[in-house]
């Protein structure tokens, strides 16, 4: 039979199910296939801190929503279009996302009384009135899928497992995604089993049939190829940017690089990643704590090295001694702090944007860093590289903040040409660079960066000591002195508070918006959704995004003080819009929400709206 | 470490132009003497050779060593050395740190380290006191200590250093004083000479808020029957004339104190540092108790082992001898690497 073919301009799908289901792979597979055919893409993973927590279970539901449209987008979505749900848990726990005439496919071999009595439905959803107002399509995924498996050489148990593989195949065609890269994604990751091979192909292409000969699916979908800027793209997630921006920090600074890090969610995959990068001179070091992973770190700093640690908040309150070790010593050093809700192990895999006070203030003495935020899961690659570059030119930490939402979010990426990225080059201390030229001052500054020399073990004839007790100016020795303290700690501010950083921009598109919207780090696509869909409602607002947090960018008082109106929604409970107040005497108002999610772009336009009715 | 070369250093050489701030009659000035004779016969030229430290008065020392150093935080000084030896193959790391710092504060630190066997020589000056935060009890200190913070003694069981470096996989494991140049000069050489974690615990006198603590070792009346000088591939007997020798118990787990007379030589133990084996080394670390007597000094183990700096740098030149493009190249590839798609 023909179906009926209807454009759409853009759709959100979110496929859901048990920890076990595969669900991440699923999303991450339909993800690929729709980045070939051009769409622009965003993609929110939502899984629970258990690895396998009791099958079936609210606890245990897995999710992974995918955005794509023919347009450039900036969210992954506020509500799916279509819900897959491979058990009730599924259903029960994302059905509150769902905006009424949504489609939602769901698993009914799933359906059964003792799973349904698991997460409290007293009947079954799929034949009383729960679902009123979706389109719902029953589908036996779990027993289609041995069925079609039947001829097959694999397990009955390696055969359900490939229901993932069905459902994937059902949505690819009810979307027109092409396949060709899961076909070939499916051989790559059981080149060792061939049964493997086929068995999760069959399964696709059982899905994909069933999609085409139902009578229960009388429409197909295409979403148009968008209009992006010609180039290579790959989808790529915030972490796995970040490690590359490591890696390209090393080979544009023709330095080794050096990561120290304990295992932490979110951020275990940046480890896992640069583990990999051996040929790239990158070595990688699973440390027995925290503490030490920095230590090392700072050690092959010390050495040389561009040293790096990676971990999240808990992980950074356990660094902030060594962080301020390195402050005295003026050596770079890169910390990057995937953020997640705290705190303590509060929801270690949620979102959160609440370090930021940690990263600017918490430590002891005066002890000031750089602090940079990536704005995008591709702009983690870009803020790795800014992180090195401060770190190496101006010899110093610097913390970047990244979170879950950027970090397992992504995006389509267009590849940078390699040449055209930062040179980070520094250049080794290795003559005396006293005034007579007879004696090495550690601790004689460039007059354009306030750097001090960094001289590395090896060189002869700088042999010098360093520490954390308080340096004389210039010579570096042990010093008690008291206006030599002051100075010491006013020009390590200055350090930072001289590094020069661009200008933030503002996004005023018609130049009359009197309310400013200011955000940092993650919050920059629900944010930036929310003011467009403002402006096409003939309501102008105004948007800038702090990439750096310390130092503030130059002009940041000007722009703030040139709106009537200063909003700061964030991930935290006020933590910028503390900072904005103090500093520039602005009434910035904040917007907070702390639920381990990001914002939609819906709330925020809901509450921009009712701001600007005051304004 | 770096290949010896044809170097003409003196111990001066070794002195930095900083003055020299421990309490008069510290231990620690002659261990730093003793070091800075010492360092010239490595030949390892100054510019090679890192001390790195942690914490309280031994941690002072890289400023008075005219090579590089740092003096990091406290119990941290085996993290930091760790980053610097295994991206540094070509320098000469040693590590000084106090009974606090690499026992107590730093106890993860120094297990790992030695677990690792990262090329490091750890020199742990041992007073069993904490003498810059003036006279509390240390993780060595005896129990019942009576102390500023233990007014009516201690309640903790102390550490026996070489017991736990044994038990943390220590491949070389070795104990001086502070007051014995050429035994202390001995163990040294013996240390630098190891490749992988080399672990010293010296015996070091704090006159201050400690003072006698291992005077038993020191005492020409005494020192000869608390000593046991342990040396490769010799019997161990000790006393005055050998008069006591170290035995094997048969159906006993460790190593006991006998009259040399009295025992037939073939029963008497011959110390073997090479054996893979760390329970022989744990007992001769069990011999003393807090009497000091039958403390045994010189090297209890010393084992080879590949060190993970070694282990790390050949995994790196594994996967370095691989490349044939130039990092830009490698590293475009690397971008575009995974699914691609491009837009024209």
């Amino acid at each position: 039979m023909s179906k009926q073919i209807r454009q759409l301009d853009r759709v959100v799908i979110r496929f859901a199910g048990d920890s076990g289901d595969g669900m991440q792979l699923t999303g991450d597979r339909f993800t690929s296939e729709t980045a070939q055919l051009g769409n622009d893409i965003s993609t929110l993973p939502n899984f629970p801190a258990e690895i396998r927590a009791p099958a079936g279970t609210l606890p245990g539901v897995s999710s992974f929503q995918v955005h794509f449209a023919d347009y450039d987008i900036l969210t992954p979505g506020d509500a799916p279009n279509v819900l897959v749900a491979m058990n009730p848990a599924a259903l029960k726990a994302n059905l509150v996302d769902l905006p009424p005439g949504a489609d939602i496919i769901v698993n009914t071999d799933e359906f059964t009384k003792r799973n349904l009595a698991k997460v409290g439905y007293s009947s079954n959803p799929l034949d009383d009135d729960t679902l009123a107002g979706y389109a719902v399509h029953p589908v036996a995924l779990t027993s289609m899928t041995i069925g079609a498996l039947a001829e097959q050489d694999v397990s009955k148990k390696d055969a359900e497992r490939a229901k993932n593989m069905f459902a994937l195949g059902l949505l690819s065609w009810m979307y027109s995604r092409p396949y060709e890269s899961t076909l070939r994604f499916l051989e790559r990751k059981f080149a060792r089993r061939p049964e493997l091979v086929a068995a999760n192909v069959a399964a696709f292409k059982a899905g994909w049939n069933f999609g085409e000969t139902t009578e229960d699916f009388a429409v197909r979908y295409e979403v148009k190829p968008a209009k992006m800027p010609p180039g290579t793209y790959r989808n790529i997630t915030g972490n796995a940017a970040l490690s590359l921006g490591i890696v390209a920090a090393g080979v544009r600074s023709g330095l080794p690089v050096f990561l120290g890090a304990y295992p932490i969610t979110p951020a275990s995959d940046i480890l896992h990643e640069l583990s990999k990068h051996k040929r790239f001179g990158v070595t990688t070091m699973q440390a027995e704590d925290e503490i030490a992973a920095i230590g090392a770190a700072l050690g092959a700093s010390y050495g040389g090295a561009l040293g790096v640690t990676t971990t999240s908040g808990p992980g950074v309150a356990l660094k902030g001694e060594t962080i301020s070790l390195a402050v005295a010593l003026e050596l770079p050093l890169v910390i990057v702090d995937v953020q997640r809700a705290g705190p303590s192990t509060g929801m270690p895999t949620k979102t959160e944007q609440a370090d930021l006070n940690m990263a600017l203030f918490g430590r002891h003495g005066e002890a000031p860093v750089a602090v940079i935020a990536p704005k995008s899961p591709s702009d983690c690659f870009y803020a790795a590289l800014e992180a090195a570059r401060i770190a190496l030119t101006y010899r110093t930490p610097v913390i970047l903040l990244s979170d879950n939402y950027v970090a397992n979010g992504s995006e389509p990426w267009l590849l940078p040409d390699v040449a055209t990225l930062p040179d980070l080059r520094v250049e080794f201390a290795t003559t005396p660079n006293s005034e007579d030229g007879g004696t090495f001052l550690p601790y004689l500054r460039d007059p354009q960066t306030l750097a001090r020399p960094w001289a590395i073990p090896g060189t002869p004839g700088l042999e010098h000591r360093i520490g954390g007790l308080e340096k004389a100016d210039k010579t570096g020795d042990i010093s008690y002195d008291p206006a030599n303290h002051d100075h010491m700690v006013r020009t390590r501010a200055a350090r930072i508070d001289t590094i020069p950083v661009p200008d933030v921009e503002v996004e005023d598109p018609d130049g009359d918006a009197r309310l400013l919207v200011l955000g940092w780090g993650s919050t920059y696509g629900p944010i930036g959704a929310a003011c467009r869909a403002l402006r096409q409602r003939g309501l102008p607002v105004a948007q800038a995004h702090l990439r750096h947090l310390a130092p503030l960018p130059a002009n940041l008082g000007a722009v703030l003080r040139s709106y009537d109106r200063v909003v700061i929604p964030e991930m935290n409970l006020g933590q910028l819009a503390h900072v904005i107040r103090a500093r520039y005497l602005v009434d910035a108002i904040g917007y907070n929400q702390v639920r381990g999610l990001p914002f939609t772009a819906a709330e925020l336009e809901t509450m921009l709206e009712e701001v600007l009715k005051n304004v | 470490m770096s290949e010896p070369v044809a170097l003409k250093l003196t111990a001066k050489d070794f002195k930095s132009d900083q003055e020299v701030r421990w309490c008069p009659g510290c231990g620690d000035y002659a261990i730093l003497a003793a070091i800075q004779q010492f360092m010239p016969e490595l030949k390892i030229p100054r510019e090679n050779t890192v001390f790195i430290s942690g914490i309280g008065c031994s941690s002072r020392f890289p400023y008075y060593m005219n090579t590089y150093g740092m003096h990091s935080i406290h119990g941290r000084a085996p993290a930091i050395a760790t980053g610097l030896s295994v991206s540094r193959p070509d320098l000469s790391v040693w590590v000084v740190t106090g009974d606090g710092d690499a026992l107590s504060i730093g106890g993860n630190h120094l297990i790992h380290a030695l677990r690792r066997n990262v090329n490091l020589k750890i020199l742990l000056f041992n007073n069993r006191i904490y003498g810059l935060t003036k006279g509390q009890y240390s993780p060595t200190s005896e129990a019942g200590k009576i102390t500023k913070s233990t007014p009516v003694g201690s309640a903790d069981a102390p550490f026996n250093p070489i017991s736990l470096a044994l038990g943390a996989e220590a491949t070389f494991v070795g104990r001086t004083i502070d007051s014995d140049r050429k035994h202390l000069q001995s163990v040294l050489r013996a240390a630098a000479e190891h490749e992988g974690s080399a672990f010293v615990e010296i015996y070091q006198n704090c006159n201050i808020f400690n003072d006698g603590a291992f005077e038993q070792l020191k005492d020409p009346a005494t020192r000869d029957d608390h000593l046991i000088r342990l040396e490769h591939g010799q019997p161990i007997t000790f006393g005055k004339d050998g008069q006591f020798c170290v035995v094997h118990p048969p159906g006993g787990f460790g190593l006991e104190v006998r009259d040399t007379a009295s025992t037939p030589t073939e029963d008497i133990v011959v110390h073997d540092t090479s054996i893979t084996d760390p329970a022989y080394a744990f007992a001769l670390s069990r011999l003393p108790g807090f009497d000091l007597r039958n403390t045994p000094i010189g090297v209890f183990r010393s084992v080879r082992r590949p060190s993970y700096d070694s282990v790390v740098q050949g995994q790196l030149a594994e996967a370095k001898a691989k490349v044939t493009e130039t990092p830009e190249q490698q590293l475009a590839a690397l971008l575009a690497s995974g699914d691609t798609w491009t837009i024209s």
